[in-house]
């Protein structure tokens, strides 16, 4: 890096740094967390984990205001976390209990919390591209300046929504980011026996800015996000991000055995040489802005947090059953 | 009722009216759909509403049912009203996914937090010789879904009062309009009023017999009931107004003061709002019915083309008659 010559702005960057390993982490130690609960059967329903895939919640996250907007996936608790959910909140909606985000009515797969732009996780695959566009029809008509990022899997881009609102969001050149996480396998088969042709040009033949990244490099995701971010707040228009990625788990927590759709080998890889934590850990070593005990105290400090979260949340209420016919109607 | 003047309106007149209303009176509210800028849509019930709002509140969209309204229901939840205008009613079935597992459920799914206040306008009713894609009264469909209301005008003082409290419901309302009533002509009082969602009309005071009739099957309710009364049965016609909320109340005191009833609904009979409203009947006022409530709605069959063949399949004032006589024994 050549910033030492301008050391404000290398303070705060070190700081964003340090602040986007620990949010990695964060998200890391709360899905051990999730797997651990599954698998102790603590948890109802499925979980789908973000291991893996941490740099582009975040890098994408940490280019937003609190006030921007998201809307995530059934693979969700990381842009969730991302955006600022709390942990604790957040294991009590996994569990069903009275004080998560959606007083237990959402689950794993729709953590929503207006405080902090999250427009909510979808479990239909594709479900949340007219939400995130329309959000961002909102921000352009009152003026607000918001953005709002559309986080999706390659799976989505099987869907015909998903380009009615690409077209309308260039037509209307809205502010809003599509974010496209190829963890490269659809559910149970590899995206390439599911997508033709060339993914970015799909955005491109709209005449959105579309880019591609290394989804596990943290600080090239952010750098093309803030990019892509401030033009569209700008009023430049919707932009496509294409994040190639890896998920280290299964499709949920319960898909084990994998080897009839992926190889042993092709996990470990990923794993040791592409991990976006340990490779962003590594690099924060080099360059002198941690060292390798600060890194490990991290890990500690959150892993407890998420370990006293997740009592609390298995200690927490259900709701009434009074509750069930709530919230059906504002 | 407000003191103003009354005069009289088409169906048609009464709804742009209550749209020009509620956009001076909040300029959130806004129009999306298919050629409703210049072109007014193809039944001109939106001319001249451009020339008023602009372009950016009478918002033309592609031929993108499903893309516009999933960016309704986004923008409803950030702060806009939408009022999404789908042509035709068979086209919903492009709007399932963001009606049925979006809008319905984002309210309940966030546990209360986030709020979708969009209506849906679209259309149905059959006999204008538009064949089996262009025909349907699909409104069942969205009936069944809980986080909806369904609202099915039958007169311009109706559908102007309904509609303004369509647009002013925190949820999402979907707005059925006959097509073939959008010239019918009635009394509207000029300036602000609303009718309640979830309220019923007796459109005509009797004592024999009870016929439930939705959206332009009230017409026809009112041309069976003269014939009735020719041959000396007193018919009571009586408006749901909203399928959902439903005034089960008002239904049932009609049927047990009258002691028998006929439900009337364009849409299929079979699994359809006949069958739901029978049952009110049949539950509510089983001691005081003299014979089975009997259910008229459209035939089981594609909407054909062919005049003599479309006319048969939808009640008539000639087949509410005597199905009527048949049920009172004369």
């Amino acid at each position: 890096m050549t910033t030492a010559a301008q050391p404000k702005e290398t303070s705060e960057k070190v700081e964003l740094w340090l602040r986007m390993y620990r949010q990695m982490v964060a998200i890391r130690e709360f899905e051990a967390q999730v797997n651990e609960l599954y698998t102790r059967a603590l948890m109802p329903g499925l979980a789908h984990l973000y291991i893996g895939e941490e740099a582009i919640a975040v890098g994408v996250c940490e280019a937003l205001d609190r006030a921007d907007y998201i809307t995530s996936t059934h693979r969700g608790h990381g842009h969730c976390l991302a955006k600022g959910a709390s942990p604790d909140r957040m294991f009590a909606e996994l569990l069903g209990k009275e004080a998560g985000y959606c007083k237990g009515k959402g689950g794993s797969m729709h953590i929503a919390d207006p405080a902090t732009g999250n427009l909510g996780a979808n479990a239909i695959v594709c479900g949340s591209a007219g939400i995130a566009t329309g959000a961002a029809f909102a921000a352009k008509r009152l003026g607000n300046g918001r953005v709002a990022v559309c986080f999706f899997g390659e799976g989505a881009l099987g869907q015909g929504v998903l380009y009615e609102v690409m077209n309308l969001a260039q037509l209307f050149k809205l502010p809003v980011i599509y974010v496209c996480e190829n963890n490269l396998y659809t559910e149970y088969t590899h995206y390439s026996e599911t997508t033709a042709g060339d993914i970015l040009m799909r955005a491109t033949a709209f005449g959105l800015d579309a880019a591609s990244v290394d989804g596990q490099d943290v600080r090239a995701v952010h750098g093309i996000a803030q990019r892509l971010v401030g033009r569209a707040r700008h009023g430049d228009g919707p932009g496509f991000l294409l994040c190639n990625t890896y998920r280290y788990h299964g499709h949920h927590v319960g898909d084990i055995n994998r080897e009839y759709y992926r190889p042993k080998a092709e996990e470990q890889k990923w794993k040791t040489e592409r991990d976006p934590i340990l490779n962003f850990g590594k690099w924060l070593v080099e360059q002198n802005f941690a060292d390798a005990a600060s890194l490990a105290q991290v890990q500690s400090e959150l892993q407890s947090e998420m370990k006293n979260a997740v009592e609390s949340a298995v200690a927490a209420a259900y709701p009434s059953v009074d509750e069930v016919a709530e919230d059906v109607y504002a | 009722m407000p003191e103003t003047a009354v005069r009289e309106l088409t169906f048609a007149q009464a709804i742009r009216e209550a749209l020009a209303e509620e956009m001076r009176r909040d300029s959130t509210v806004c129009i999306m759909g298919e050629d409703v800028a210049e072109a007014g849509t193809p039944f001109k019930v939106l001319a001249g509403l451009l020339e008023e709002f602009g372009k950016d509140r009478v918002v033309d969209t592609p031929i993108s049912e499903a893309g516009f309204t999933g960016l309704a229901v986004g923008a409803a939840m950030t702060g806009m009203r939408p009022v999404v205008d789908i042509m035709f009613g068979d086209f919903i079935t492009l709007t399932m996914d963001q009606m049925v597992n979006q809008a319905a459920k984002v309210h309940y799914m966030s546990g209360g937090k986030w709020k979708v206040p969009m209506v849906m306008r679209t259309t149905m009713g059959a006999t204008r010789r538009s064949a089996a894609q262009h025909s349907q009264s699909l409104h069942a469909w969205y009936c069944h879904v809980p986080g909806l209301k369904v609202v099915l005008p039958s007169t311009p003082y109706d559908a102007k009062g309904l509609l303004k409290a369509a647009i002013r419901d925190e949820n999402p309302v979907v707005f059925f309009e006959d097509k073939m009533m959008y010239k019918l002509k009635g009394e509207v009082p000029e300036g602000d009023y609303t009718v309640p969602l979830g309220v019923a009309d007796i459109k005509r005071v009797g004592e024999d017999i009870t016929l439930v009739a939705t959206s332009s099957m009230v017409q026809v309710a009112l041309g069976a009931a003269t014939m009735l009364e020719e041959i000396g049965i007193s018919a009571e016609v009586v408006d749901p107004r909203t399928m959902w909320p439903l005034d089960e109340k008002t239904l049932i005191e009609s049927a047990k003061k009258t002691s028998r009833a006929i439900i009337l609904d364009e849409g299929y009979e079979r699994y359809g709002v006949t069958a739901e409203l029978a049952s009110v009947i049949a539950t509510g006022a089983f001691y005081d019915l003299d014979a089975p409530v009997k259910r008229m709605g459209a035939m089981h069959v594609p909407i054909p083309f062919s005049p003599p063949l479309e006319d048969v399949t939808v009640p008539t004032e000639q087949t509410v008659f005597e199905a009527a006589r048949a049920l009172c024994g004369k």
